[in-house]
Parts: structure tokens; sequence; C-alpha cells
């Protein structure tokens, strides 16, 4: 068989990426302007590379890569399917607009001197995440966990101030999150020999009714939802999206999270089966109830904030109960699985637009108190449109890209016949509504008396750059075109795709 | 009750028992204690314990009870004449995965502790009821932590 140069672009963006980043820190040594432009440059060749990847994976089959050229059991092994490949477009894509966003953002608030590091680690984290979305390995998937997290501690304390105490809290719970994981995995290997994803999945049905299994899923499980905050916890995270950079919250809340949930869909549907799941240990309903908590516990406490950045943290929690309630009605409803992975994407533009925007709002007016925002529309109209485009794609309106979401949700409960989550869904439309309305209402309608004098004051104050107004543009216009595109039959063959590799697993 | 089953269950398994010990002692450490280093000394301690685990996890002439350590596995070299002479191998990957582990765990330390400093530069304390009282009377007074953001 010939090789393709195809199968060699997963160890080149990761390669490479990880290479970039300690070049990097050279670079910036001398020259600490080329840093931006060096990193966005590769993620753009990383884009185009993932395309090729999705359009090989979609048209021939899943790639594989032997590193060293030893033999999967053996070797550490990465395997790509429609799903990491999917993931991975949206990843690159958002890191990209993430990055020029940063641009401007960065100027004003990480200090001169921590630029260069600020870079390092935001490239290594990026590293970190095409890493976990590419590799086939259990361990190693690991060491790219940590890798992602390790850096992401460090951004969030470049902050300073506030974002300490919530960093170091990060510190503690994702540490124990990893140690959870790594602690399951190494339990299942005990029992099965084997790190390998599709390995694993041949030799583990044998053994489904050990304990030890039964118990490694439940700690890789538990470990893999405190790094993507599912509902009980999630305490770490809205102190550190709230204190952390603009930047940092956009990539954490948009990117780094759907990379860590990631790794629970790889364990539910690769290594692990849905059968395991219904038949040995009996979660799936328990997954719809925790996550239909967490979407109704995530919107209430959002309505309850006033810091805007603390109730989109919010309500990322409730936005993760939506991806979680997919996975949980998936046995019953592939349309489960459909609504998870859109909501992926969706969630992806629909919150990197938003916390873009707040961060956006706070650079340029010095507001993150819902309060003040009155005549915010006027005094920053394409923010303000950006943000309410997002949050209208948030509620779930058609024909956003949100809207799809829900739709797909309610088509599986129905599917399943689990109708209290129907009523669930419409109820979390009305909360969103209620605290994102709250939002929209003070920049388009309050009048406020001190509007004029405020403006006049807040005058000096530079306008955006495009390079943060841009990315925000970008993907609310996204919202709208995911959403039309979801209700199409364009993603359909990907999604055929994705079913059928989640459900017959990585290796066959 | 029997002997038998006190050995099968405790002796022969005593280094799962130890480590889960010593893993409960870390972990409660990070959840009870206040002092942030504290925390990040239960969390150095969790996760070594967690490490020997694994380690011993690959060692398979572990029986004590029959073998007394006269028989514990060999180093994993492949030789022809090793399956003759009766000989067991311990398996190392454990043994590689966790000095990968190792790493993960001393840079963890690392920027926790760098963390750890910072707070102590800003706050003068890190007991964390004391930094919380800080932050609230920072908010009251309406001034800022350096650079931070106010609080909804």
């Amino acid at each position: 068989m010939p090789i393709l140069l195809v199968e060699q672009f997963p160890v080149l963006i990761v390669g490479l990426s990880m290479f970039l980043a300690y070049t990097m820190l050279l670079v910036g040594y001398f020259n600490r302007k080329l840093l931006l432009p060096m990193s966005l440059t590769w993620n753009s060749i990383c884009l185009v590379l993932s395309l090729f990847m999705l359009n090989h994976v979609l048209t021939v089959g899943p790639i594989r890569y032997w590193q060293g050229g030893w033999r999967p059991p053996w070797g550490i092994e990465y395997v790509d399917d429609a799903m990491n490949c999917y993931l991975l477009v949206i990843v690159i894509s958002i890191v990209i607009l993430g990055l020029i966003y940063s641009k401007g953002n960065v100027e004003h608030e990480i200090e001169e001197k921590k630029r260069v590091t600020f870079y390092v680690l935001l490239q290594l984290m990026i590293c970190g995440l095409y890493g976990i979305t590419i590799t086939g390995d259990l361990f190693n998937m690991f060491i790219w966990l940590e890798i992602a997290s390790l850096t992401a501690y460090a951004l969030i304390a470049v902050a300073g101030g506030r974002a300490l105490r919530p960093a170091f809290n990060y510190v503690i719970m994702g540490s124990i999150g990893a140690c959870f994981y790594i602690f399951g995995v190494c339990w299942i290997y005990s029992v099965t020999g084997t790190l390998n994803f599709g390995d694993m999945r041949l030799l583990l049905p044998l053994v489904y009714d050990n304990k030890a299994v039964q118990m490694a899923f439940a700690m890789i499980v538990v470990g893999v939802m405190i790094k993507a905050y599912i509902f009980p916890l999630h305490l770490w995270q809205p102190d550190v999206y709230t204190y952390a950079p603009s930047t940092i919250s956009t990539l954490m809340a948009s990117v780094h999270v759907k990379v860590m949930f990631y790794i629970l869909i790889r364990m539910f549907y690769s290594v692990f089966t849905l059968n395991f799941i219904r038949h040995f240990i009996g979660l799936d309903m328990l997954i719809c109830w925790v996550a239909a908590i967490a979407i109704l516990a995530g919107s209430l406490w959002a309505i309850r904030q006033r810091n805007l950045k603390r109730m989109l943290a919010y309500s990322s929690i409730s936005q993760m109960g939506y991806i979680l309630l997919g996975v949980g009605l998936s046995p019953l409803s592939p349309w489960g699985l459909v609504a998870a992975v859109a909501h992926i994407l969706n969630h992806a533009i629909g919150k990197g637009c938003l916390f873009m925007t707040a961060g956006a709002i706070s650079q340029q007016e010095g507001l993150r108190d819902i309060r003040d925002f009155a005549g915010l529309g006027k005094k920053m109209p394409y923010a303000s449109a950006a943000f309410t485009i997002a949050a209208i794609s948030m509620i779930g309106i058609p024909p956003t890209a949100g809207f799809a979401t829900k739709l797909f949700l309610i088509i599986a409960s129905f599917d399943a016949g689990q109708y209290p989550f129907v009523a669930i869904l419409l109820l979390s439309g009305l909360l969103n509504l209620v605290y994102f309305w709250r939002v929209i209402d003070q920049m388009y309608f309050a009048k406020h008396e001190d509007t004029e004098d405020v403006g006049a004051v807040k005058e000096t104050a530079k306008s955006l750059p495009l390079s943060m107004t841009a990315p925000m543009l970008i993907l609310a216009s996204l919202c709208i075109i995911v959403g039309i595109i979801w209700l199409t039959n364009i993603p359909l063959p990907l999604i055929n795709h994705i079913l059928s590799n989640l459900r017959l697993g990585v290796t066959i | 009750m029997t002997l038998e089953w006190i050995v099968q269950h405790f002796i022969e398994k005593y280094n799962f028992w130890i480590a889960m010990l010593i893993i409960i002692i870390g972990l409660s450490a990070t959840i009870v204690k206040e002092n942030f280093l504290k925390k990040l000394i239960g969390l150095s301690i969790f996760q070594s314990a967690f490490f020997m685990w694994v380690v011993s996890l690959g060692d398979v002439g572990r029986n004590i009870l029959t073998t007394w350590g006269l028989k514990t596995g060999t180093i994993p070299i492949i030789w022809d004449q090793a399956e003759a002479k009766g000989y067991i191998y311990v398996n190392p990957l454990p043994h590689v995965l966790m000095l990968t582990g190792i790493v993960v765990s001393a840079a963890t330390t690392a920027v926790a502790l760098a963390i750890v400093i910072r707070i102590y530069q800003l706050y003068g304390t890190i007991e964390e009821p004391e930094i919380i009282a800080k932050e609230k009377e920072f908010e009251k007074e309406g001034g800022e932590v350096r650079n931070a953001h106010s609080s909804g």
C-alpha cells in the first residue's frame, strides 16, 4: 500500500505545533512582534491540513499513523475518524479567530514583559488541544490533556489579581480530575493489558462484568467531568472564566471544554460501548437527569449574576448540559448523538462570540456589570450586534445554530419517548431568554439619564481595533450560516460518518 | 473471615491497601485543608501514592507468602532461555507510564507553587478564608486588587 501524504498530517499538526511553541520562545527573545504572525501562519496551515484530513476521512476512511512504525498494541497510534477531524476543524478555526482577537486584547490586558510567554503558552495549549483530538491512545491522551491543562492554569494566572485564587482552585480540581482519569486508565490497563482505543474496545467486552472495569469507567467519567465542568463538578469554573484574560476565557469556553468533552464521547462510544453503559452499569438515564439538572441549574444561576462574564460562565455550564443530554439520550435514539455533535460546533461559535464581545465591552468601556450597559447599542454597534445574534443563537430562535441543537434534542427526546426532557428543553429556552434578554434590553432599550454624560466621558476611549471586531462578527454570522446549514442536507454525510464511526468503533 | 480470606484479600494485596490509604490521606488533605500550600502537599501525596500503586501493579512476583521475595520477576529483557529457566518478567510499561506521570506531577506542582507565590505577594497570606475576606474587603472599598475585575 502506498504511503499517502495525508496520513502524515496528524503527526505533522501535533509535532510542528509543539516545535513552533519552543521556537517562539527563542524568537520572542529577539523580536516579540513576530510571535502572533508565526502562530497565526502555522495554525492557518493546520486548518488547510485538517480540511484535507476531513476530506480524506469522508471519502476514503480513517487515518492511522503509527508512531515510530510500532504496530498498535505496542506503539502509540494516532487514529483519526470523522469525529476527530470534525472536531479538529472546529478547534483550529476557533483558535485562529481567537488568535486574531488576541492581538488587540493582549495589548490591553497582558503586561508587556509577559507577552512572549503568553503566546508561547497559548501555542502550547493549542498544541495540547490538537493532541487530544488526534490521538488514539489512552495514555497519550492523558499527556496531551495535561499539556492543555497545565498551560491553561498558567494562562489564567497571567491576568494576576483576582484571577490567582480561581487559577489555584483550578490547578487543584484539574489535577484531581486528571489523576482520576489516569487512575481509571491504569485500572483498565491492569485488566486488559492495552492502552489503544481500538484494541481495548475488542478486549473489554470479555470483562464487562469485572468490578475493576466498572470502577475504572466511573473514575474516568468523573475525572473528565471535572475538566468539562458538568454540573455538580463545575465549582472551579465561574471564577476562572470571570477573571481570566478575555482571549483565554474565549478559547476555554469555546474550544478547551469541547475537547475535554470529546474525551468523554470517545470513552462512551469507542473504548466502552453503549451496551456496557446501558446493561452493565445502567447509567444512561442517570446521565440524562444529571444533564437536565445541569441545564436548569446553570440557567437559574446565570439569571442571578450581574457580571456579564460570570453570567456567560454559568450559561456555559447549562450549555454543556445540552451536550451531555444528547450523549445520554443516544442509546435510545441516534438523534441524541447528532444533537451532541452539532452542539459542540454551535456552542463553540456562539459562546466564543459572546465571550469576545464581553471582553471587548470591558476593554473599550470598562464595563462588566450588566446594569451599567445602558446605551451600549449606540456606543459599540458592532459588538452589540454580534452579542445579540450570538445570544439569539444561545436562546434557540430559528434559523440560528442554537435552534438546530434544540430541534435535534427535542426530536431525540420524542424519538426516545422521554417526554420530560422536551419540557425541560423548552423551559431552559425560556430561562435563556430571561438572562440574555436582560442584557439586550439594557444595551438597546434602557433609557439611562447619565448615558450622554458617560458617553462624553468615555469619548476618549479608543474604538475597538478591527482585529477584535472582525472575529466576533465572523462568529456571529457563522451562528446564522451554520444554523441554516444544519437544517439542510449538506452535513448529512458527515453525520453518517460520525455515527458509523462512533457506533462501530475506531478500528472497525 | 478465615485466615485464608484475610491473606487473600489483605496480605497478598498489601501494596494496594497501602497505596489506597495514602491516596485517601492525600485526597482528604487536598479537600479539607484551607492553607493553599497544605492543599498542594496533599495533592502531591495523592499523586505519589497513585504512582506507587501503578508501579507495584507491574511487579508480577509479588506473592510474598509463597515466595518471600525469592522469586520476583526479573528485568524485562528478551532472552531465549528465560522461559526454559522459569523466569517471569516484570511488566515495564507501568514504570514507563509513571515516569511520564511523575514529570506531569512535577510540572503541576511547579505551576501551582508559582501561583501560590503570586497569591502570597498579592494578599500577604495563603489561608483561603483570609483571602476571601480580603477580596470582599477590596470589593467593599471599591478598590482594586491589582488589575482585578469587579465581581458580580
